[in-house]
C-alpha cells in the first residue's frame, strides 16, 4: 500500500503570480506529491511562483530536492521562484545545504507578493 | 538516568516512509526530555530521518516490508553526555569509505542526506552488524557539540 500524499492545499493566482500553499510535512511521504503539483503549476507559465511554507512544520532532503527541481525548471522558462514564511528549522536546513543563497526567501507571503 | 544504555528506548519500524514520522516524533520527545534546545533537537531529528531514508532507498531499494531497529540512549557522563541513536538494518553490507557527501556547489536535486548527517552529528559510524546488515551509530553531545549550530 502506497502512503504517498500531496501536501499542496491550494494554488491562488495574483495576476501572473501563483501562490502555492503547502500544509504539513514535506518528507519522503509527501515530496513526490508536492513536486508533481508544483510542476503542474509551473506548466501554466506564471511569471513568478511563491511557495507558502507557513504551514510546513518539517522538511527533509526529499523536500529540498523537490524545491531544487522546481527552481531549475522555472529558470529554464524565466519564472521566478520565491520561498515564503519558512520556520527556523526549514531555514536551517537550507543553510546546512547552502541553498539559502540559491533560493529567494521572504519572511511572509505578503512581502513575497510586494516585490516588483 | 533515563534512557541509559541499559534502558534505551527501542523500537522496530519497517521501511515504509510514513514510519519515519513515528521515529521523528519519538526522537523529538526524547530531545525534549533531556532538555536539548530546539535547534539541536531539529538537527538530530533531521539526521535520523535522513539516515532512515538512506536505508529505505539504498539498503532496501524502497521495498516497504523490511525491518529497521532503532535504539535511543544517553551515553557518557556529565560534560561528556551525548544522545546516541543506533539504526540497524538487515540489508547488504555497505563500504563506509563509499559513503560521502557530494559537492554542494553543484545545485541539483538529491544526494544531500549524507552531508546533512555529517553536518549535524558529532559522531557518524557505519559498522557491520552482527548477523548481517549495517549498524549506524549517531551521537551528538548534549552540550558543546561540534555539529553545525553552535550548541
Amino acid at each position: 500500500m502506497s502512503d504517498q500524499t500531496d501536501p499542496v492545499r491550494s494554488v491562488q493566482w495574483e495576476g501572473q503570480t501563483a501562490v502555492i500553499a503547502v500544509q504539513g510535512d514535506i518528507d519522503l511521504t509527501t515530496s513526490k506529491g508536492f513536486q508533481e503539483s508544483s510542476l503542474a503549476v509551473l506548466a501554466r507559465r506564471p511569471q513568478r511562483v511563491v511557495v507558502d511554507l507557513s504551514g510546513v512544520p518539517y522538511m527533509d532532503s526529499s523536500g529540498i530536492a523537490s524545491l531544487v527541481k522546481l527552481l531549475s525548471r522555472a529558470r529554464r522558462q524565466d519564472t521566478a521562484v520565491v520561498l515564503a514564511a519558512l520556520n527556523d528549522r526549514t531555514r536551517g536546513l537550507l543553510e546546512i545545504t547552502r541553498l539559502d543563497t540559491v533560493f529567494e526567501i521572504r519572511p511572509t507571503v505578503k512581502e513575497a507578493l510586494a516585490q516588483p | 538516568m533515563i534512557f541509559s544504555p541499559d534502558r534505551p528506548v527501542q523500537m522496530r519500524v519497517y521501511s515504509v516512509p510514513s514510519h519515519l514520522r513515528v521515529v521523528r516524533a519519538a526522537i523529538e520527545k526524547v530531545c525534549e526530555l533531556v532538555d536539548l534546545d530546539d535547534a539541536a533537537a531539529g538537527r538530530i531529528v533531521l539526521s535520523v530521518d535522513e539516515a532512515l531514508t538512506n536505508v529505505i532507498r539504498h539498503a532496501y531499494g524502497e521495498a516497504e516490508d523490511k525491518p529497521i531497529d532503532v535504539s535511543i540512549a544517553l551515553v557518557g557522563e556529565e560534560s561528556d553526555a551525548a544522545l546516541e541513536i543506533r539504526l540497524r538494518d538487515f540489508g547488504p553490507p555497505v563500504d563506509p569509505s563509499q559513503i560521502r557527501g557530494r559537492d554542494l556547489a553543484d545545485v541539483r536535486p538529491g544526494g544531500l542526506g549524507v552531508h546533512i548527517i555529517q553536518e549535524c552529528m558529532d559522531v557518524v559510524e557505519y559498522r557491520p552488524a552482527e548477523g548481517g546488515g549495517t549498524l549506524l551509530v549517531l551521537r551528538r553531545a548534549l552540550t558543546g557539540g561540534q555539529a553545525g549550530d553552535g550548541t
